[in-house]
């Protein structure tokens, strides 16, 4: 500290004396995890107050005041912040890793009960409460069917609406799409369920229904399309956005008109990603209960026509046979639950090793 | 490439042909791609010829192309005008009806002859139950998000944050179902062990029966958003730079001083939008909430009795038996919720919009 | 406050991957010493096993004996922080810490130290903004982001939260290889006057720069892509680039000026 830069100043309590530290040996933290055990299973049952849960519990918050207090003392208060730290982070993971392989657990064990030819060969039309039998045939094909036509409506309106925004879009009217697809994003899926009722079911379809509101698939469809198309939208866009620029300036360079280039050099590049994005819309769709409850009418029988009379989806079959009296139908219920979550697994796991296998612009 | 050399003569096509091919060795969809184009322009194929002037017609088919893309994104516009149009054109009726405060009536009979309902308890509960939910699930999701990315090994953190993705898809009825069928008979111990000892705090207070209540709704809640959380900020804090990190290192940090350091404050507007997702995800989920909370009437903040009930879980629950009335009370009802959640929507926006202006500027 | 630094037969791996081999060397307290050599012969690998940054990858370790002025820094008592604290580091990109203005950034290593008072830490971020020959740019924004500096203020920000913990060596991996020509000079410049208070190891590509300001050269090298890097002479600086006793070194140092 005698040079000129340093002009006699204090030196810094920061400076450790020596590069050795004094560590908690390796038995310090089991042992102190043994003897919050101890003490809490004391507590717990010396009080009275309660069983195994609340000693595991109390013997968590035990070790790891114990563990600060101790690294504390040996280590310095910066080793100890580190250390409650780390130890809280792990549990974090044990804590949220409990409930969460209780709800796999419960869907696989649960749900093979039912997994069988009938389940998936009959309906639940004529099945009364004491009949153990009763499939979900009719709910597969209604989530076929309207995730299948709520692509089909989707993925042409918004890949052309991100071509919109990225390609030719300027101003404010492009920045108002922008705004209100990202607005679109946040619609709660029932309030899009209440919009195609108003809009759909309550006034546009009774005038080919004689006047009565008509529920049925496709306004299940209509309603999964609001939802769905944000998605495409958003995934669209990045990935056209991340389509390089000298791909493009070498095609306007040959003399190819914009529109050709976008359709034939921008777009396949972008499409393994559009791919990935319309996956993920479809798997999130195909799982939507809410809309569907509202205005597909949730029939028991197989209804192959999506444009009249009620229509089921697995999700909305879930919904029923849980809420259903009967006592085979919580297994169904499940079955049906094991089914939806292997569709949407499905589809999921196919969309991120696509978008693993084509990184673009990475 | 795999045409016919007579179509190829076409100086258009043949350009095109070049740069796809250079830069997609992949040329399949280069030319999946190619047949709507064909068809949209009918007489493109005999324009070429000697590759002069560009004709007049391809000018057009450029126009009808642009007019098609904005005809797309004008109707996402219709789309948001008639969701609000319709919505109040069927709530206003149902609102005139309403003989009772809209705001403050704590109960929902918009079937009877005099209808009387009122969105406030439901508000109440909604605005509850995910704030509860969120409370439990950020910091978990975030202990979980780091131990991914910074504390496991890389290998299994990429293995389970995977996992995570997956569990993050699982639909929202399935987490109902479990919560309805499994986690009720735990909660139901825990509600009664909280009353037991705890009955003295007013939300732990009241006499039973336990189970289906706002404690079952939330934790199911949190559950159901934790993956999303989870799989948002851990994206966010992978994508530290390292130089960062290194920097925090080498001046003496810890490692959890390095996530002080470098980490968290780099991640914040990714934080904030992630949380903000799952705030979106809770307000509006309908379904799990239908099947897990106990629907009464009335604003309570007793967390353990059976009851609670929200503005979407009430729109499933309610629909089966609404008139022309229920409905447009119901309408009416996801009017608020839908505001609820744009308003908590733009609000994230904003701050993470203002908070990158920040790091951009300084960039 | 400047410490002598001793390799012993440092060697270091990438998973099973050695990139060193067999490092002797030792450096005088309160001198410059350059680190020279072609891409990928370990050089930069031998100065992060110098703080220990070397682990900080996945996979990679280090073996031998690394001792500062008689404690080794690889034994297992000894706190990994308090070695990096001893031995500041400065990057090949200049690595400011985005959220966070230039006071902050100079100060950040000694918030993480329990520093807290305002009073002290405003004096020790002005000395070590003098002391990197940052402060009359800096002094009337100290406010505004870190990241909004040139590429040349910013690594002398980093340099100054460097120096701000007070350590006792400075590493520099290639400090200017990012730089113009300009802020190049000014960080050479102040190597000079760093010197008088720390030990100094710098990484650099640059041979002028080598000749330039460090007192001794250490020249590294490889056989062939995928051999450990091996040390091959380490002499004054001027007997290297005057009259290296290895083949090699002289091949490597008139192969680069032509």
């Amino acid at each position: 500290m005698t040079t000129t830069i340093a002009n006699q100043h204090p030196r810094p309590p920061a400076q450790p004396p020596s590069l050795r530290a004094k560590r908690l040996p390796r038995y310090a933290a089991p042992a102190i995890a043994l003897a919050a055990v101890v003490v809490a299973a004391a507590i717990v049952y010396g009080a009275g107050i309660g069983g195994p849960v609340l000693v595991v519990v109390l013997a968590a918050l035990l070790h790891l005041a114990g563990l600060f207090a101790a690294s504390n003392a040996v280590e310095g208060r910066r080793s100890a912040r580190n250390r409650t730290w780390s130890a809280l982070i792990h549990s974090a993971f044990v804590l949220a890793a409990l409930p969460l392989a209780s709800v796999v657990w419960t869907l696989v064990s649960k749900g093979v009960e039912r997994l069988d030819g009938d389940f998936f060969g009959t309906s639940m039309n004529n099945i009364g409460a004491r009949d153990p039998n009763g499939g979900a045939y009719h709910a597969i094909v209604g989530t076929l069917e309207q995730v299948g036509i709520a692509a089909l409506i989707t993925v042409p309106l918004g890949i052309l609406c991100a071509i919109y925004v990225v390609e030719y879009g300027r101003g404010r009217f492009a920045f108002a799409i922008r705004f209100f697809v990202d607005v679109m994003t946040g619609i709660p899926s029932i309030v899009a369920g209440l919009f195609v009722l108003a809009f759909w079911v309550l006034v546009v379809s009774p005038v080919f229904n004689d006047g009565r509101p008509g529920f049925s698939g496709f306004a299940a469809a209509l309603a999964l399309s609001v939802l769905m198309l944000p998605t495409v939208v958003r995934s669209t866009e990045e990935m056209l956005r991340l389509v390089p620029a000298p791909l493009r300036e070498g095609a306007y360079a040959l003399g190819v008109p914009k529109w050709k280039t976008i359709l034939r050099v921008v777009l396949p590049t972008a499409l393994p990603g559009i791919v990935t994005g319309v996956m993920l819309a479809v798997a999130r769709a195909a799982g939507e209960t809410a809309p569907v409850l509202l205005v597909a009418g949730g029939g028991a029988a197989i209804n192959f026509n999506p444009f009249e009379d009620n229509q089921s989806s697995l999700a909305l079959f879930v919904y029923q046979q849980a809420g259903d009296a009967s006592r085979y139908a919580p297994a169904r219920a499940w079955t049906a639950a094991l089914t939806l979550v292997a569709l949407v697994l499905v589809l999921t796991v196919a969309a991120k090793l696509l978008a693993r296998r084509n990184r673009l612009g990475r | 490439m795999g045409e016919t050399p007579s179509r190829s003569a076409d100086a258009g096509t043949g350009g095109i042909r070049v740069a796809s091919g250079q830069e997609r060795p992949a040329g399949a969809p280069a030319r999946v791609a190619e047949s709507p184009v064909s068809t949209r322009t009918p007489g493109g194929d005999g324009l070429g010829g000697g590759g002069g002037l560009p004709r007049a017609r391809a000018f057009g088919a450029e126009r009808a192309f642009r007019g098609l893309t904005l005809a797309a994104g004008t109707t996402v516009l219709v789309i948001i005008a008639a969701i609000a149009g319709f919505l109040i054109a069927k709530a206003v009726p149902a609102l005139r009806a309403d003989t009772a405060n809209f705001w403050t009536y704590e109960g929902w009979s918009p079937n009877d002859t005099t209808p009387r309902f009122g969105i406030g308890t439901l508000a109440f509960g909604t605005v509850l139950s995910s704030a509860l939910a969120l409370l439990i699930a950020v910091p978990v999701a975030l202990g979980i998000a780091l131990f991914l990315s910074h504390y496991a090994p890389r290998r299994l953190g990429t293995a389970l944050g995977f996992l995570i993705d997956l569990l993050a898809a699982v639909p929202s009825v399935v987490f109902g179902l479990w919560g309805r069928d499994v986690f009720v008979a735990p909660v139901r111990d825990l509600s009664a062990w909280l009353n037991q000892y705890f009955g003295w705090i007013p939300i732990f207070g009241g006499d039973g029966p336990f189970g289906k209540s706002i404690m079952l709704g939330s934790l199911v809640l949190a559950i159901m958003v934790l993956p999303i959380v989870t799989s948002l900020s851990r994206e966010v804090f992978l994508q530290t730079p390292t130089a960062n990190e290194e920097a925090a290192l080498a001046l003496g940090a810890t490692r959890w001083e390095m996530i002080r350091t470098a980490v968290l404050p780099y991640g914040r507007p990714g934080i904030i939008a992630a949380v903000m997702l799952g705030l979106g995800r809770a307000l509006g989920e309908t379904i799990a909430l239908a099947m897990t909370l106990g629907i009464t009437f009335g604003v309570s903040f007793n967390l353990i009795e059976n009851g609670g009930n929200t503005i979407a879980a009430n729109i499933a629950n309610a629909f089966g038996e609404a008139n022309d009335t229920g409905r447009g009370a119901l309408i009416a009802s996801g009017l608020v919720l839908f505001t609820i959640t744009l308003i908590v929507n733009i609000t994230a926006r904003a701050i993470v919009h203002r908070r990158r202006e920040f790091t951009e500027s300084a960039a | 406050m400047a410490k002598r630094i001793d390799a012993t037969n440092v060697t270091a791996y990438y998973g099973s991957f050695k990139a060193i081999e067999n490092i002797n060397l030792t450096v005088e307290p309160k001198t410059v010493t350059a680190l020279i050599g072609p891409s990928g012969c370990g050089k930069s690998t031998f100065l992060r096993s110098i703080n220990r940054m070397h682990e900080v990858l996945p996979g990679a370790r280090v073996e031998g004996d690394l001792t500062i002025d008689g404690q080794n820094i690889y034994d297992r008592d000894v706190d990994v922080t308090a070695v990096r604290r001893t031995i500041g580091m400065v990057f090949q990109r200049p690595n400011p810490f985005p959220t966070m203005s230039i006071f902050e950034n100079v100060v950040a290593g000694l918030r993480l130290n329990g520093l807290r008072k305002k009073s002290v830490l405003n004096e020790a971020a002005e000395r070590a903004l003098r002391a990197a020959n940052l402060w009359d740019e800096v002094k009337d924004r100290l406010g505004k982001p870190g990241a909004g500096l040139s590429g040349g203020q910013q690594q002398r920000l980093c340099i100054a939260r460097t120096i701000a913990v007070e350590p006792q060596v400075v590493l520099m991996d290639e400090p200017c290889s990012a730089l113009d020509p300009i802020s190049t000079l000014a960080i050479e410049d102040l190597m000079f006057q760093l010197k008088d208070k720390f030990t100094i190891i710098i990484v650099t590509h640059n041979m002028q720069q080598a000749a330039r300001v460090s007192d001794r050269t250490a020249f590294f090298s490889i056989e062939k892509t995928g051999d450990p890097g091996r040390l091959i002479e380490y002499d004054n600086t001027q007997k290297i680039f005057s009259n290296p006793t290895q083949k090699k070194t002289e091949d490597y140092i008139t192969g680069r000026f032509g």
